[in-house]
């Protein structure tokens, strides 16, 4: 086993992994933190999205070794305790989701675009999002939560 | 499995000389990392690069190129406006492997050492005439990156051998790259042809060329013809069709479902002209 030190959500962590565990695997198992999902393992659905110092990756593709004094930032992090984020609230406004499977995954990524680019295109969040796979909504409402809640956020600051 | 984080290449070079099962590097792990989920290769010792000073550091070389260390990913070779001005055709290649969240972890090195035919960014570097730093326990070298593949999966690296950065030479004046492949979707597919072209001209005239071509054959392939049908040409009309013979001359595909031997040899003529002439446009601008 692999001892591991990283912070996560802003939380120090110490944990006790095996070295081929996944990052996703030691958010959900050890950690509790079961927003991240895992739709495919293998880096194409984006389910299991985090920010590893602030980019966004595949944490089915990430080892919980590698985490090693890295920081961590899932889906958990994104509300301001009962407060909503906005993506979050728009994504409720919007219906941008139905089973709701590839929704934290995209939330974080979406966040982390706005985060660079307050103001995207649609393509450009369509492109930024392609690696985020949703077999429910058609993407339509996703990218028109997305876009909303990039209006609202803008007019906020 | 044994999970190594070696603080020198010298030490990363010395683990794999050492060991006796199946070894693989760990840079962003987008290929290691899906071969061990899908339980095709689990290797015995994994040696991850990452805690490696420097070794995300893209630094301008006295001779004036670059030097890019061997875990920097698609996204800070992206963020790098000097490195995209200079070596706009690599930057784009490396640029359409995967998704946002690839991005953040694929590397140049990975995808070279992975071997595989169809590898984007290959065909980029070796236009460019990229080289790489090998570390083994014999000490260091550099070699061409078109030495690097020997087939699909494999690389002419021995054991105990590790790469410690790519190495683009300096652009010069009039200088122009551009790289293209098709897939049959927009995003987040593999290349069915991918075509590099890196060029050099003085006024109208090219006076230096290399192309090179990802997945018509076992290796990607640098097309030393398609150099001839450029250099010394305004890329007028009848070069640009010589161009096109010379690339689907150098075909050596195979048939799957992207595309049939036919396609893949129709569409790497018509990839290598279209990249000719954006790398042309760029090296005059
Ligand atoms: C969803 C998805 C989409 C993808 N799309 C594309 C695509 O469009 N085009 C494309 O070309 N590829 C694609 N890939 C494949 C992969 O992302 C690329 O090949 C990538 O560049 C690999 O880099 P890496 O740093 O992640 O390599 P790793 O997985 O870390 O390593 C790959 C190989 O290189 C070896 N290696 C790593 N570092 C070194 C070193 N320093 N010295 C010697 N050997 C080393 C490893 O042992 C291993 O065999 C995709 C992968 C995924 C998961
Ligand atoms: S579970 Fe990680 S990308 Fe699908
Ligand atoms: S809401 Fe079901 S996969 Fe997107």
């Amino acid at each position: 086993m692999i001892h591991v030190s990283t912070t996560v959500n802003g939380d120090a962590h110490e944990l006790l992994c095996d070295p081929r565990e996944t990052l996703l695997d030691a958010l959900r198992d050890r950690l509790e933190l079961t927003g991240a999902k895992e739709g495919c393992g293998t880096g194409d659905c984006g389910a299991c999205t985090v920010l590893l110092d602030g980019r966004p990756v595949c944490s089915c593709l990430v080892l919980a070794a590698e985490a090693e004094g890295h920081e961590v930032r899932t889906v958990e992090g994104i509300a301001d305790g009962e407060e909503l984020h906005p993506l979050q609230r728009k994504f409720i406004e919007h219906a941008a989701l139905q089973c709701g499977i590839c929704t934290p995954g995209i939330l974080v990524a979406a966040k982390a675009l706005l985060e660079r680019n307050p103001d995207p295109s649609e393509t450009e969040v369509r492109y930024w999002l392609a690696g985020n796979l949703c077999r429910c909504t058609g993407y339509d409402k996703i990218i028109r939560a997305v876009l909303d809640a990039a209006g609202e956020m803008r007019e906020a600051t | 499995m044994r999970y190594h984080t070696p603080s020198s290449f010298e030490d990363a070079s010395a683990i794999a000389a050492a060991a006796t099962g199946v070894t693989r590097f760990l840079a962003g792990g987008t290929d290691v990392l899906v071969q061990l989920r899908s339980d095709l290769v689990t290797p015995d010792d994994l040696i991850d690069i990452k805690r490696i000073a420097g070794v995300r550091d893209i630094t301008r070389r006295d001779d004036g190129g670059w030097r890019i260390g061997a875990a920097a990913s698609g996204v800070e070779l992206a963020e790098h406006e000097a490195l995209i001005a200079e070596w706009p055709g690599v930057v784009e290649a490396l640029e359409l492997i995967g998704s946002t969240q690839i991005q953040a972890r694929c590397t140049l090195v990975g995808n070279l050492c992975n071997g595989s035919p169809a590898a984007d960014s290959v065909p980029a570097m070796i236009a460019a005439g990229a080289t790489v730093n090998v570390v083994s326990p014999e000490g260091a070298r550099e070699i061409a990156v078109e030495d690097v593949p020997t087939g699909p999966g494999m690389t002419s690296l021995g054991p105990g051998e590790v790469v410690s950065a790519v190495n683009l030479p300096p652009r010069g004046e009039g200088g122009g790259d551009a790289y293209l492949r098709f897939i049959p979707r927009t995003e987040m597919d593999i290349a069915v042809v991918g075509a590099g072209v890196n060029l050099v001209r003085e006024g109208e005239t090219i006076t230096a060329a290399r192309v090179a071509l990802g997945a018509v054959a076992p290796t990607v392939l640098l097309v030393e013809e398609a150099r001839a049908a450029l250099v010394g040409s305004t890329l007028d009309d009848s070069a640009l069709a010589a161009l096109a013979k010379a690339a689907e001359a150098a075909c050596r595909p195979i048939s799957d479902k992207r595309g049939t031997v036919e396609f893949r040899t129709h569409v790497a003529g018509v990839l290598t002209r279209r990249a000719a002439k954006i790398a042309y446009g760029r090296a005059g601008a």
